[in-house]
């Protein structure tokens, strides 16, 4: 939904994430952008080149925390160290809320770098929505948590993805980052109809949406973020606007990355969706 | 993925005790994927950042010393930019995956870490005129940089880096991919001539934000470990020149002159309070 507690009450539009590829294009023409994703975990360091960006990024643009290590679902407690270079980051960038990944990724302290998916059961529910709460009183700004794609579902599951989803968000009272690439993705991989899930989370929770591209193999689909987003995707956008509203959106593109141009005009051909929405609200 | 767990029973066995198949793919086959994701991963993010080992040993035996490396020591950090962290280390255990070249391999590795510490480690108040006022040199201690190295090397590892660099050209690796369909790409290209034994001294580090190397001349070089190990300013000048040859320098002037550029560029701060 527009302008919720999730999102801060703020009123964003569409974005993109800033990836490096673009920096000197984004420092030097300055072009016009409503806002920058940034992967957290990517400006949490101590000095350097990094920070010198994102602070010229910041005195021109809005910018959004996306992370993708705080692996809310890990069994393990959070680590302290990670929450306390990320507020300082959060205070740095002011972001209006935070979002990070419904998955699990580390275990005794050895880190896959991955995004794996997490067995849907009350007690992995329980656990996940108190490390979202604790990462909240922590940081101090509103949560977002992300559907994941995935590639594998566990016997030990007792509900549905967007059972679990709910059930997460409900117990941790966040909101949710809705990936309609990933629901797409992982419909196609688990055989379940993506319109399901879509109808079945909390709209009043959505703070934010992501789009991406994906690839297709021949027995299973790639979340690689390297393509222009799909119809499939776009279609599913289209209806989870009607249940959401105008929602800020950002294009996700990580791999084969290119101009910013191509990139940004990617993701403004989510504003015709936006549009036709806010005139069938207005109807 | 190996085919035995680490109980000795099969993989497949184990993937089917808990994740389910669908109408296309195994247990095993839909773990598989997440395997192969992780590797290339990893693979990819140390083959960017180390071209130069890379060189050294070829793209073949890189990948192959990278997959052990990172078996013996998985990544203890939730960010990539600390995957090599331990990679001089095991390069120490195991100097086989160097051979003939175990010297070499090693200032390089060590070398193209101290980048990665330059790139984006913390950077400390410099020293100003007030925080030495007064002070003697004999009680004079301060700090260095904490993204400067110092290192002692056998071979011109930098001019060696700087034509790898040249011919495969410097592109920007990004870090936010989210996977990979593909090994990292063996580029075909002339093999850039290893670097002749050289005994060195060379500083790593940044300035603007931008990532520089600079030889130094030896005494410099000790007294600047001098200061990193505590010494003072005086015992650090003092240790430095009695183990020099060089008795036609003017060293009073040489090693003003010296402190002069370091200040310049940054890298002395106050010693902590």
């Amino acid at each position: 939904m527009p302008a919720n507690p999730f999102n801060n009450f703020s009123d964003y539009g569409i974005g993109i994430g800033l990836r490096v590829p673009h920096y000197r294009h984004i420092l030097e023409k300055k072009p016009v952008v409503d806002w920058f994703e940034i992967i957290s975990e990517n400006f949490m360091v101590d000095g350097g080149r990094p920070l010198e960006v994102l602070d010229q990024v910041l005195e021109q643009y809005r910018v959004v925390q996306h992370g993708v290590a705080m692996y809310f679902g890990s069994a393990d407690r959070l680590s302290r160290t990670h929450l306390k270079k990320l507020k300082r980051l959060v205070k740095r960038t002011n972001t209006p809320w935070l979002s990070d990944h419904l998955c699990w990724g580390s275990v005794d302290g050895r880190y896959t770098h991955d995004l794996l998916p997490m067995p849907y059961t009350f007690a992995a529910a329980k656990t996940t929505a108190a490390n979202i709460r604790e990462a909240s009183d922590f940081l101090e700004v509103p949560i977002c948590v992300e559907n994941v794609s995935s590639y594998a579902e566990f016997h030990a599951s007792e509900m549905t993805e967007w059972e679990f989803l709910s059930e997460v968000v409900e117990l941790a009272d966040c909101g949710i980052l809705l990936d309609v690439n990933n629901i797409y993705v992982s419909s196609q991989n688990h055989g379940f109809n993506p319109y399901d899930y879509l109808n079945n989370v909390p709209h009043h929770r959505v703070g934010q949406i992501h789009i991406a591209g994906h690839s297709k193999f021949e027995k299973y689909i790639l979340d690689t973020h390297d393509h222009p987003v799909l119809d499939p995707v776009w279609k599913m956008y289209a209806h989870a606007l009607k249940l959401v509203g105008k929602t800020a959106t950002l294009l996700e593109w990580d791999d084969r990355i290119p101009t910013f141009d191509e990139v940004h005009n990617e993701a403004l051909k989510a504003n015709k969706f936006v549009e036709k929405q806010v005139q069938n609200a207005a109807a | 993925m190996q085919k035995r767990w680490t109980d000795g029973s099969k993989t497949s066995a184990v993937a089917e005790s808990f994740v389910k198949p669908n109408d296309r793919l195994s247990s095993f086959e839909r773990l598989e994927i997440y395997n192969r994701v992780y590797w290339f991963r990893v693979l990819d993010c140390l083959y960017d950042d180390y071209p130069g080992l890379r060189a050294i040993v070829g793209e073949k035996k890189f990948l192959d010393l990278a997959t052990a490396y990172l078996a013996k020591y998985p990544s203890a950090s939730f960010t990539l930019r600390d995957l090599g962290s331990r990679l001089e280390k095991f390069l120490r255990q195991e100097p086989r995956w160097l051979a003939p070249n175990e010297e070499l391999g090693l200032d390089m590795a060590r070398f193209e870490w101290a980048q990665i510490i330059a790139f984006d480690d913390a950077a400390l108040p410099q020293l100003t005129t007030d925080d030495v006022l007064d002070t003697p040199p004999a009680k004079l201690r301060v700090r260095l940089q904490p993204y400067l190295s110092l290192l002692e090397l056998n071979y011109g590892v930098d001019k060696f880096l700087l034509a790898v660099k040249k011919r495969e050209g410097d592109t920007l690796r990004d870090e936010a991919s989210n996977t990979f369909e593909a090994m990292p790409q063996k580029k075909r290209q002339r093999p850039v001539r290893l670097p002749k034994r050289e005994r060195l001294h060379l500083a790593v580090h940044r300035y603007d934000n931008q990532l520089y190397y600079k030889r130094l001349e030896p005494e410099a070089f000790a007294i600047l470990s001098g200061l990193k190990q505590g010494r003072s300013v005086e015992k650090a000048c003092l240790e430095a020149l009695a183990k020099t040859r060089r008795t036609k320098v003017d060293w009073a002037r040489q090693i003003r002159e010296w402190f002069h550029d370091w200040s310049a560029l940054g890298w002395i701060c106050p010693a902590k309070k």
